[in-house]
């Protein structure tokens, strides 16, 4: 049933336009992540690599008490700050698609996005500005006698760390709930308050499940690279709130021992997949027995 | 002009084109007519190019076209969107084809302004091309293909997007077109009687395959099977008993009707089985003066439907299963017959088509 | 009445987006080396020191360099990838778009590393190029996204018309592609940049001796009296992003109008 050249013209054509795009990706991003893996089974002394295969990385990773805390606390806060993210992103999102004019639309996406265009970097040390010992936070609240004394529990701790990430990732998440919202039919929504619905009946029958998709989507833009931030638990985190991405830079600099940072970036990539994962199929068997599309 | 053989094409398992074989002959008006999934598109875009074949040869003027693609083939097309381009005005876009040609300025907007005039678009060069009505549109793209002077202009259901009387109009537009030019022309559409008003010969296509290739007259008067008379407007269908057959005259007893001596459908065989067509037209309800008629059955009015210009009687007749549908033009001094009336119906050898009982 | 409680809750949303970015500009004008309340007074000496560095200068001079190599590629490679993906069905295609898609989703880090072991195993220099390598890898999916609506909103026939009247493919994508999807193209162009200059952790750990501007700007945090200079730097790195932005836009607007569709839509 194959036939002559011109059938599979189509298919060709395809392939090879995705070919540069696609070795590219091999090239830099699946090759290296298999030398990564290689490199995790090796052990380094000083700047010698001893490349007889050992699971003493992985041991190392998953029993010490040290990172054991980091990964879970990294683990932790990457949830907190999802949940947060989340929660907030919704209702502005939804403000942005069912209840402002449609001229309004691309001007609200816009002022959206701006922040996220601004130094990442910037950002995160105004954080800490702000929420510093003498910052913007402790001195407007003294300064209106609301409190004597600055808060020291604001900063340099995993409360800072969330609160940063959580202005970090917004609009990140506002983005594509958004996007599914604009996408509901609006005459849906039209024929259930045509069928006796209260708004907020309305919402919860049908705005919300529709959106579930945008807000899985939200979901897991936030929770997968957050769990890996290097900068926001740096600057901002003091010694009760680094993680894991500073061990494992401590390990590829300062430590010279690669191995056990490839270790440790793999086992936080595995811990992220896995949660994510559960995360997917929880919400495939919950959207399947709801008999949602 | 276009000799297509024993096309065969698959899309996976699907098999779209099944064995056609036709000759478009030069200078005609052909229509490929068909439902939808018919395979009448896919063999438009065979003969364009932009679709391959698994077996059998196209050949144009006389040149394979194996392996030829659609750029360097003698055809041009018209598509169904249209396709006209957005970013460009209308004389860009009609011009878009001369560009290899590298005439000058001055001649490019001459032969540009003479074929938008041709298609009764004169002066619109300047209009942006988002601006311009779905009718517009289709001039343009007629304009943009018909500028390269192709041998053979393939135009894909090209009224399908317009209302019923820009439609109309447009239909006696392009047959006066096609007479005037001269060139081939080969159409595609789904609808039956576009294709009987403005071709020469249609190819009516059921499931990748030729059901009948005739001219118009030869379509509606003698269709070769049951389903092709059925896709051609209204068609009593009743059983037939075939009593003899002498030469190429069956002598057949039509189910309620009557006994009459029809044509035997060229594609028939030992095996087939047949049916009868009798078009609502060709029978006719005898008032009761009247003489007889060649021959005459007695019916009893179950349903009446006026629309104007004709009037849609259901009669049942006695030994038929169904009703049949008769239609009668309302002419000044004929009554309407009411439910319930007790009528003759009149008809003749020739209202009768001998079919063949398939699909 | 709910839609009260959520337009409050918008602008108090939007306030709070914004908080972090509106104090750059005040503590760049602000007469005082320490980044506190109260003010201090109004002064330009911070967005001055900023002429007499060198270092800055440099890393501005590697960041543009980085950054605009790296928007080209990405842009090219996610051209490629789109038309590929939006218009034609070929095996693999599900797989191979997820590959080119991953970076999106992976943390930085482990990009970061991933391409530091393969400089470290390879035995190569750190430089500029890794850099380029690693920005147009976490670019590209970005361009994807981008494009996409710009390929799925291109009208398949319009490319068949161009062939059918006698273009060869690349003046067909020269005519009649690249003009309809060119508001995408500056969108991506435009959007790979910033996150290229932006970026600061795959840039951290591929650095060789010529730091980026966010890896520079990384070192002056350390130092309290650089901060306030750093500040006046924020503020014209702010002022450039949101020109860029406002630019691609407006681009995209204007084209939108010129070819008749509808304008509501954004960098989406």
């Amino acid at each position: 049933m194959r036939g002559r050249l011109q059938l599979d013209a189509d298919a060709r054509r395809g392939l090879s336009q995705i070919s540069l795009p696609f070795a590219f990706s091999i090239l830099l991003l699946a090759a290296p992540l298999a030398l990564l893996l290689a490199m995790s089974f090796w052990t380094q002394d000083f700047l010698t690599l001893d490349r007889t295969p050992t699971t003493a990385n992985f041991v190392e990773a998953w029993t010490n008490p040290i990172y054991q805390t980091l990964m879970l606390r990294s683990l932790k806060i990457s949830l907190i700050v999802t949940v947060v993210v989340v929660s907030l992103a919704y209702p502005a999102a939804y403000y942005m698609s069912f209840v402002a004019p449609d001229n309004r639309k691309a001007l609200l996406v816009f002022l959206i996005t701006i922040p996220f265009w601004t130094s990442y970097l910037m950002r995160i040390f105004l954080w800490k500005v702000i929420l510093g010992f003498n910052g913007v936070v402790n001195g407007s609240l003294m300064g209106l006698g609301i409190i004597d004394a600055p808060l020291d529990w604001i900063s340099y701790n995993q409360f800072a760390v969330i609160i940063t990430l959580s202005h970090a990732w917004l609009p990140f998440a506002v983005l594509p709930i958004f996007v599914v919202m604009e996408k509901v039919n609006r005459s849906y929504l039209e024929a259930a308050q045509d069928l006796g619905d209260t708004p907020f009946q309305r919402f919860l029958r049908i705005t919300l499940p529709l959106s579930m998709p945008g807000v899985i989507a939200a979901t897991l833009i936030v929770f997968i690279p957050t769990i890996g931030d290097y900068v926001t638990p740096k600057l901002v985190g003091g010694p009760s709130g680094l993680m894991i991405a500073n061990m494992i830079e401590v390990q590829f600099k300062n430590a010279n021992n690669a191995p056990l940072g490839a270790a440790l970036s793999l086992s936080a990539l595995f811990l992220v997949a896995s949660v994510a994962g559960i995360f997917v199929w929880l919400n495939r068997r919950y959207l399947k027995s709801e008999g949602a599309a | 002009m276009i000799e297509l053989s024993n096309i065969q094409k698959y899309y996976g398992t699907y098999h779209a084109l099944r064995d056609v074989t036709c000759h478009i002959q030069e200078g005609e008006f052909f229509s490929l007519l068909g439902p939808s999934g018919s395979g009448k598109t896919t063999l438009l875009r065979t003969i364009a190019g932009f679709e391959g074949i698994n077996s059998g040869t196209v050949m144009i003027g006389g040149q394979q076209m194996d392996g030829v693609p659609p750029n360097k083939r003698p055809t041009n097309m018209v598509f169904q969107s249209y396709a006209i381009f957005p970013h460009m005005s209308v004389a860009q876009n009609v011009a878009y084809g001369l560009r290899s040609q590298r005439l000058s300025k001055t001649e490019t907007a001459q032969m540009v302004s003479e074929t938008l005039a041709k298609v009764g678009l004169a002066g619109y060069g300047g209009r942006a091309a988002h601006a311009l009505s779905g009718g517009q549109r289709q001039r343009v793209a007629l304009a943009r293909a018909l500028i390269l002077k192709p041998k053979v202009l393939l135009l894909d259901e090209p009224l399908s997007a317009l209302d019923r009387k820009l439609r109309e109009e447009m239909q006696s537009e392009l047959r006066r077109l096609q007479r005037s030019l001269g060139i081939t022309f080969v159409l595609v559409t789904h609808d039956q009687e576009e294709a009987l008003t403005m071709s020469d010969r249609v190819a009516v296509m059921f499931e990748g395959q030729i059901a009948q290739l005739d001219s118009p007259q030869a379509l509606y008067k003698h269709p070769a099977s049951k389903r092709v008379a059925e896709f051609f407007g209204a068609m009593n269908i009743l059983k037939a008993e075939i009593i003899e057959v002498n030469g190429d005259i069956a002598t057949t007893r039509i189910e309620g009707l009557g006994v009459a001596e029809l044509a035997v459908p060229k594609a028939a065989s030992v095996e087939s089985s047949f049916c009868v067509g009798v078009r609502p037209e060709s029978m006719t309800i005898l008032d009761d003066e009247e003489q007889a008629y060649a021959k005459e059955t007695p019916a009893t009015v179950t349903e009446v439907e006026y629309r104007g210009e004709m009037t849609y009687y259901d009669v049942t007749i006695d030994g038929a299963d169904k009703p049949v549908v008769v239609s009668m033009r309302n002419t000044s001094n004929r009554a309407l017959r009411e439910v319930g009336h007790h009528v003759r119906i009149g008809w003749e050898n020739a209202s009768a088509v001998l079919l063949l009982d398939q699909d | 009445m709910s839609k009260r409680i959520l337009t409050v809750f918008m602008i108090a949303f939007i306030l709070f987006l914004y908080a972090p970015t509106l104090l750059l500009p005040i503590f760049a004008f602000n007469d005082s080396s320490i980044i506190a309340f109260p003010l201090s007074g109004f002064t330009l000496d911070w967005f001055a020191s900023l002429g007499a560095a060198d270092e800055l200068r440099k890393a501005t001079g590697t960041s543009l360099i980085i950054a605009t190599s790296s928007s080209i590629i990405a842009t090219m490679l996610a051209m490629l990838a789109t038309s590929a993906t939006v218009r034609y069905r070929f095996p693999g295609k599900g797989a191979m778009i997820g590959t080119i898609m991953l970076p999106m989703f992976l943390p930085e880090i482990i990009i970061g590393v991933s391409l530091l072991t393969v400089v470290l195993l390879a035995g190569l220099k750190l430089s500029i190029y890794t850099i380029i390598m690693g920005h147009v890898l976490i670019c590209t999916p970005f361009c994807i996204a981008i494009l996409r609506s710009s390929f799925q909103q291109l009208d398949p026939s319009l490319e068949e018309a161009s062939l059918d009247l006698g273009e060869s493919r690349f003046d067909t994508f020269r005519r009649v592609t690249l003009p309809l999807i060119m508001p995408g193209v500056v969108s991506s162009l435009l959007i790979a940049f910033t996150i290229s200059l932006d970026e600061f952790v795959i840039a951290f750990f591929l650095s060789g001796t010529e730091p980026t501007l966010p890896v520079y700007i990384w070192s002056q945090l350390r130092f309290p009296q650089r901060i306030p200079s750093v500040m006046a730097l924020g503020t014209l790195l702010l002022l450039l992003s949101v020109a860029l932005l406002t630019l691609s836009e407006v681009l995209r607007r204007r084209s939108a109008r010129r070819l008749g569709k509808d304008m509501t839509g954004g960098v989406l």
